[in-house]
């Protein structure tokens, strides 16, 4: 169903909801300070959802963690700046962080559970955060609750209301987290891995809906995941990750569909899908580097079919090439790839 | 179609397996708060045969019972009911027991968290080496090194890495040191369930790609289990979509992904998200699994299959043609993805 003409976000040249610049986030350990994060940008305009992929200790969590202030000690944020609506967030105080959170910021993590408290009805979690971020009367807020129970799919929302978690099915759970992020309307939506704990037939319902609220109520979402089939379906953009910085990043049909960065490409590859059954599956070989190990030059490079004497030395800049963005020494300044 | 049971040349066969498992309430709550007894139908009826140096593949979602039938088919469960027999020797019958510790060497099981089935106080040459030295295959610590090694170099690692202890290895090296270990006892029949689920995308591949240049080497046989549709399709020659323990459909790889029978394996291969299928907009999934303590009538699968009636709520639909649906059957239902629409 297409949405109202009202409610088509308006388009990508208008000012970014999230922007990310530079951002460095560094961990302290005994054997010295590891960079998780090294020199990431994107821009996540209104109504738009950025995929954020990369495989296990590409940093996209940490990225995420770092939006919504939750980077712990020994992790901070050594540098670069995050903009939500042209504010400066990186830099606040606590107390004002954890206001951003919630209000202008919501959240939907992996397992439900983590998100909920067992011992309160699902309905008392809800109406809490909307009288915390709002000024809505007790009676507002709680059939404000059951609308947003409604609209996320639950059936008898004024009956599931006074449920407690634990009497919702996994898909449920999620969907009442979802009706939570939104309690506040927030502007952004980190969703971190929110399909990964659910059967296929419960993940496609939970990606249509955050596709749908995303698109409805122009938030902007940044969806963190390593299923590329994921992000095919419900990305508008996709940044691909490795150790820790943007290797690729453009729309999704480009990026999925024709992968400049070698690693991108070699990841394409790698992915059995539905559509053939190839005889072998593209394969790159070794594994991620740890944080303690990041090569010089490229990262990628130790594992790259294609590496030559510059990718060792100097770090690729992230440069447009068509209507991606890559940051690999093939692609001249020119966005020609280079011979 | 699945050809008239049995076929000359079926490795495994597996007829009507059952497993139920008592989830009832200890006894006293049970009378306190008269509340009748419990049981799980995990695996209910199922029925297959994988031809030597094919894969087969059972898929499902959780809690259909995928895994249980796994660890039937090893050996590491006792059926509740039914009959396993591998190479012509039943894996159930008692009088058969001598010829079953024959054929236990030549099957293995490999599992979704390596690290979990190694002891992580020794090291990887002598967990490779121990099914060698349990069914005492060679004689001699030189040869028995010699043929670490060489399992070592076949899985793509190197013999120096034997002297490493597991947690050393990343996820998907310690996959490979499984899968040396389970060809140690010159295994013919490996049992993989959800052997890359835990890995990344591209290790993923590398395991999925040395699972295939084995089976062509040595001529294994695979049973692999795994939920996700896409490796299923790259891996197996035959599928198995199993619902709430039964299982709904068989087909060839090609054809159950061409022509899917059963409305489960339509509305699964539906919303599967894949990488083929940028922006495209689907048909909504209606509802979940049911709790299978209290399954649906009949069909298990009818609350949630738009082209459910009468007969189906009422009635266990047989398994015919490769497919256990009424509607298939009666001809309501014609093969293929478009039905749905």
């Amino acid at each position: 169903m297409p949405p109202p003409p009202e409610m088509i976000p308006p388009p990508a040249s208008s000012a970014p909801i999230l922007s990310v610049r530079n951002l460095r986030v560094e961990f302290a350990t005994r054997r010295g300070v590891l960079t998780a994060i090294d020199d990431v940008s994107f821009d996540i305009a209104r109504g738009e959802v950025l995929g954020v992929v990369g495989e296990s200790g590409a940093g996209k969590s940490v990225t995420g963690s770092a939006v919504i202030g939750l980077i712990d000690p020994p992790g901070r944020i050594a540098g670069g700046e995050i903009r939500l609506g042209g504010e400066r967030i990186d830099d606040l105080p606590p107390e004002r962080m954890r206001q951003m959170r919630g209000r202008r910021i919501g959240m939907i993590f992996q397992d439900p559970l983590t998100s909920l408290n067992p011992l309160y009805r699902v309905g008392r979690q809800i109406e809490e955060t909307i009288r915390t971020h709002t000024d809505l009367s007790a009676r507002a807020a709680r059939q404000r609750a059951i609308d947003l129970l409604a609209e996320v799919g639950i059936p008898a929302p004024e009956r599931r209301i006074d449920g407690y978690p634990h009497e919702f099915s996994g898909g449920m759970r999620q969907r009442v987290v979802i009706a939570l992020a939104l309690a506040a309307e927030p502007e952004l939506i980190i969703a971190d891995e929110p399909t990964t704990a659910l059967d296929v037939s419960v993940q496609a319902q939970i990606i249509a809906l955050l596709k749908r609220l995303g698109r409805d109520h122009g938030t902007a979402v940044m969806l963190i995941t390593h299923d590329m089939g994921v992000i095919a379906e419900a990305a508008d953009r996709v940044a691909v990750m490795y150790a820790g910085r943007v290797a690729e990043i453009g729309p999704v049909d480009a990026v999925v569909g024709d992968p400049l960065h070698p690693y991108a490409k070699g990841l394409m590859g790698a992915i059995p899908t539905l559509a053939h059954s190839a005889e072998r599956l593209a394969q790159i070989p070794g594994s991620m580097p740890r944080l303690s190990a990041i090569p010089p030059g490229c990262a990628f490079n130790p594992r790259c079919p294609k590496v030559f004497s510059r990718c060792t030395v100097e770090r690729p800049e992230p440069l447009p090439v068509g209507s991606h963005r890559v940051a690999c020494h093939l692609y001249d300044e020119s966005g020609q790839a280079a011979a | 179609m699945t050809p008239p049971f049995p076929r000359q040349d079926d490795y495994v066969r597996v007829q009507n397996l059952r497993r139920l498992f008592d989830v009832s309430r200890p006894w006293l709550n049970r009378m306190i708060e008269r509340q009748p007894r419990q049981i799980l139908r995990a695996v209910d009826g199922v029925s297959f045969e994988v031809a030597k140096g094919e894969t087969f593949a059972v898929v499902g979602e959780s809690g259909s019972g995928k895994s249980t039938v796994a660890r039937m088919v090893v050996g590491l469960l006792p059926p509740s009911d039914g009959e396993v027999a591998i190479a012509g020797v039943s894996m159930t019958d008692p009088r058969a027991a001598a010829a079953r510790r024959q054929l236990r060497r030549r099957i293995q099981m490999i599992f979704q968290d390596p690290y979990a089935s190694m002891n992580p106080r020794w090291r990887v040459d002598r967990i490779i080496a121990e099914p060698i030295r349990a069914f005492d295959l060679i004689r001699g610590e030189r040869e028995i090194q010699a043929r670490v090694g060489e399992l070592l170099t076949l899985v793509g690692l190197h013999p120096d890495d034997g002297r490493k202890y597991p947690h050393a290895f990343s996820g998907g090296q310690r996959q490979r040191i499984a899968i040396a270990r389970a060809l140690a006892s010159n295994a013919e029949f490996l049992v993989a369930d959800e052997p890359t689920s835990a890995l990344d995308v591209s290790v993923q591949a590398q395991i999925l790609n040395l699972m295939r240049d084995l089976q062509d080497r040595f001529g294994l046989t695979y049973l692999f289990i795994s939920h996700n549709l896409a490796v299923v399709r790259h891996m197996a020659s035959r599928i198995g979509v199993m619902y709430l323990g039964r299982l709904v459909e068989i087909g060839g790889g090609r054809e159950l992904f061409a022509t899917p029978k059963h409305p489960y394996t339509r509305m699964l291969l539906d919303a599967v998200p894949d990488m083929s299928h940028t922006g495209r907009q689907r048909i909504p999934v209606q509802g979940e699994i049911p709790n299978p303590i209290d399954p649906p009538s009949g069909c298990t699968f009818h609350p949630r299959c738009p082209f459910a009636n009468a007969r189906c709520v009422a009635e266990v639909p047989p398994f015919k043609d490769g497919v256990a649906c009424h509607a298939v059957h009666e001809g309501r239902l014609v093969p293929g993805m478009q039905a749905v629409a």
